[in-house]
């Protein structure tokens, strides 16, 4: 037998150069170099628009805000200088802000526990799963047209503002803030219910096997251990409640002050009308009655830092929370 | 009383007490439906469904309700043909969520696979912050910044004056109002689709760049593949936003309830519109007079049921998308 050739390795190429990637890119697909040029177009064209957006706001917001604004009442004139500011607004968007999380929280954080930890009968979490994500497709101007009806009736009456005549309006900052706190529930709740499924199955048995009973094991084990998880669901929640203008505009009056109910201190206050900080702005835009767009770049600018604050505090508490939870929790939007 | 509560619960108590309050959303969604269905029913019982269909102007018809004053008015008052405004919605809506997710998805893949690593770190929690920004204050860029740049600098008086009997171009309208609609639900969309990327396990991605595929290919082929789920519910929950915005298409749109048409030429993108969420928030005042109140319930109803729509075919849509074991 002829003796073979000695096969011939086939031949290489020069090894390719580790160059780095970014300069690979010509070697690739046509249209990948196309999705590769529209993908850096995107990004940085985000990258414009929000450094364009923040600036002008900041740029107008500085230099129509000045401090009195924030601690005078808004009044009626056509002069822009002489309309006041928006203490009542503010004063409006905190209440807003503290009524909504107030009740959405332990009612999300509840509703979360029975799911995950309880969950029977199947189908009453699966409802229960289901209305809450049907919550949080809801339009928020569906709410407030929702709560116009529901607070119009004479059951109710107690809690809203009334006409000189008796007749009742159906709107009131507990009206308001009720509808409100159906923003934050989807948000509360879905965060709650991540962080209790990103704990260890462990942790529970651990704590069945020393004697805990299963709400025993709730309130002191796994309650502690997604609090951090409570509050970045609640700061979010907040974050849309003080976002929402339609129901403010519908439930709350989007009235120039607040307006109290009665006499009862308190109680007489979340009786009554009144605005926010969105609401503000909506008025003061050229849509608005007001038409003051000054004032609504001032106000804008601090509904702007008060988003920015909230932001912050969800970045710190998710970071000192992940250092202190047993869990792969993450945040939910 | 206090005392008793104070005491450690027993499960059976403890799992009945939650299992009420987590009954709590359901509830309120039952009462939802029922309440907005009671009061749009005048309207539907005496238009039927051809109030869903188009004929006449529905600003003129609204108008004509708020005279009306009587308790019990005529069967003739209920007369509404929504479309138009139902037609301004889906416009509005669906040109903003068709730009916003090929902007999401081209930015999500930019931050997560392109992006040099200090804006990477700097863009996440600056989209997260824009996802979070009130939608009023981008209806007051929109209504101050964008409606008179469009209206003194890119519509020219020749278009003006070719429709001046029809309609008043004043920049308000569907371009302004799919761009302030885009620019809201983007952030929301690309945040969430962030967030899915980031929980693709990286050596899937590694192995498919070991398999020959160049890094962009394989966050296309892998990543995005495995996380359709997600990238559906994101754009069923921006959709959702989109078509509720009541407060910003109210202030860009040029609050009149025409039809764009598109056999218009150019001037299709500058026409006005109105829609239904904008257009309850515009009679507001209004809800004291019977017929007015219906046809605003109706509108509602409609929103409700599209909301309700979106989540359903989002569950239906994902469900056998979701092969990989990924939470989303």
């Amino acid at each position: 037998m002829a003796h073979a050739e000695p096969v011939t390795p086939p031949q290489l190429s020069a090894p390719p150069r580790r160059s780095g990637r970014r300069s690979s890119v010509r070697s690739w697909r046509r249209s990948d170099q196309l999705i590769w040029l529209l993908a850096w177009l995107a990004g940085t064209g985000l990258c414009v628009a929000v450094a364009a957006i923040v600036t002008f706001l900041a740029a107008k917001g500085i230099s129509d805000l000045n401090p009195t604004l924030l601690v005078t009442r808004p009044s009626v004139s056509l002069d822009q200088s002489h309309s006041g500011g928006f203490l009542d607004p503010l004063i409006g968007t905190l209440t807003m802000a503290v009524i909504g999380t107030l009740i959405a929280t332990p009612i999300a954080v509840l509703s979360a526990f029975w799911v995950v930890e309880y969950g029977r009968p199947r189908w009453l979490a699966g409802i229960v799963e289901t209305s809450i994500e049907m919550v949080a497709g809801t339009p928020d101007i569906v709410f407030a047209i929702f709560g116009l009806a529901l607070f119009q009736l004479g059951f109710f009456a107690p809690l809203s503002f009334r006409a000189s005549g008796g007749g009742v309006y159906g709107r009131s900052f507990i009206a308001a803030g009720i509808m409100m706190s159906l923003l934050a529930l989807p948000l509360t709740y879905t965060a709650t219910r991540n962080g209790l499924r990103a704990t260890p199955r462990q942790l529970r048995e651990a704590s069945v096997a020393l004697g805990k009973t299963r709400i025993a094991t709730i309130r002191r084990v796994l309650l502690p251990n997604v609090r951090s998880d409570i509050a970045t669901g609640a700061t979010l929640g907040m974050g849309r409640i003080i976002g929402s203008t339609a129901i403010v505009v519908l439930l709350l009056g989007a009235t120039l002050q607040n307006n109290s109910q009665g006499n009862v201190p308190l109680l007489g206050f979340l009786r009554g009308t009144g605005s926010t900080l969105t609401s503000y702005i909506f008025e003061n835009s050229p849509s608005g009655e007001g038409n003051a767009p000054q004032k609504a770049y001032a106000a804008a600018f601090v509904l702007l830092l008060l988003v920015l604050a909230l932001n912050g505090l969800v970045a710190r508490i998710s970071r000192v929370g992940a250092a202190g939870a047993v869990n792969a929790g993450r945040l939910s939007l | 009383m206090l005392d008793r509560l104070r005491r450690p619960w027993s499960d059976d108590r403890a799992e009945r007490t939650l299992g009420a309050i987590a009954c709590l959303a359901a509830i309120a969604i039952a009462l939802m439906v029922v309440f907005v269905a009671q009061r749009a029913w005048p309207t539907f019982q005496r238009e039927g469904l051809s109030w869903l269909g188009s004929g006449g102007n529905v600003d003129s018809q609204l108008g004509s309700m708020a005279f009306n004053t009587s308790a019990h008015p005529a069967a003739s008052a209920y007369h509404l043909r929504a479309w138009p405004l139902i037609y301004g919605t889906l416009l509005t809506s669906g040109f903003a969520v068709i730009f916003g997710l090929a902007i999401s998805l081209l930015t999500a893949i930019f931050v997560v696979d392109l992006a040099p690593p200090v804006l990477r770190r700097a863009m996440t929690p600056v989209i997260r912050l824009l996802a979070s920004v009130p939608s009023v204050i981008y209806g007051l860029i929109g209504i101050l910044v964008l409606v008179p740049f469009v209206g003194n600098d890119l519509i020219t008086s020749g278009q003006k004056e070719s429709v001046v009997n029809v309609i008043q171009l004043t920049g308000a309208g569907l371009l302004v109002s799919v761009a302030i609609l885009t620019l809201m639900i983007t952030p929301i969309m690309t945040a969430l689709t962030i967030e899915a990327l980031a929980s693709v396990p990286r050596s899937w991605h590694e192995g498919a760049v070991a398999l020959g595929l160049n890094p962009l290919r394989a966050t296309i082929a892998v990543s995005l593949r495995a996380i359709r789920p997600a990238i559906v519910a994101a754009t069923a929950l921006a959709a959702a936003r989109a078509i509720g915005e009541a407060i910003v298409i109210d202030m860009v749109s040029g609050g009149k309830a025409f039809t764009p048409k598109p056999w218009d030429g150019l001037i299709f993108i500058y026409e006005p519109l109105r829609s239904l969420a904008s257009t309850i928030i515009d009679q507001g005042e209004n809800l004291t007079e019977p017929a007015i109140r219906s046809s605003i319930y109706a509108f509602a109803l409609l929103l409700m049921f599209s909301g309700f729509m979106l989540s359903v075919a989002s569950r239906l849509i994902r469900r056998p998308l979701r092969k990989y074991e990924l939470s989303s």
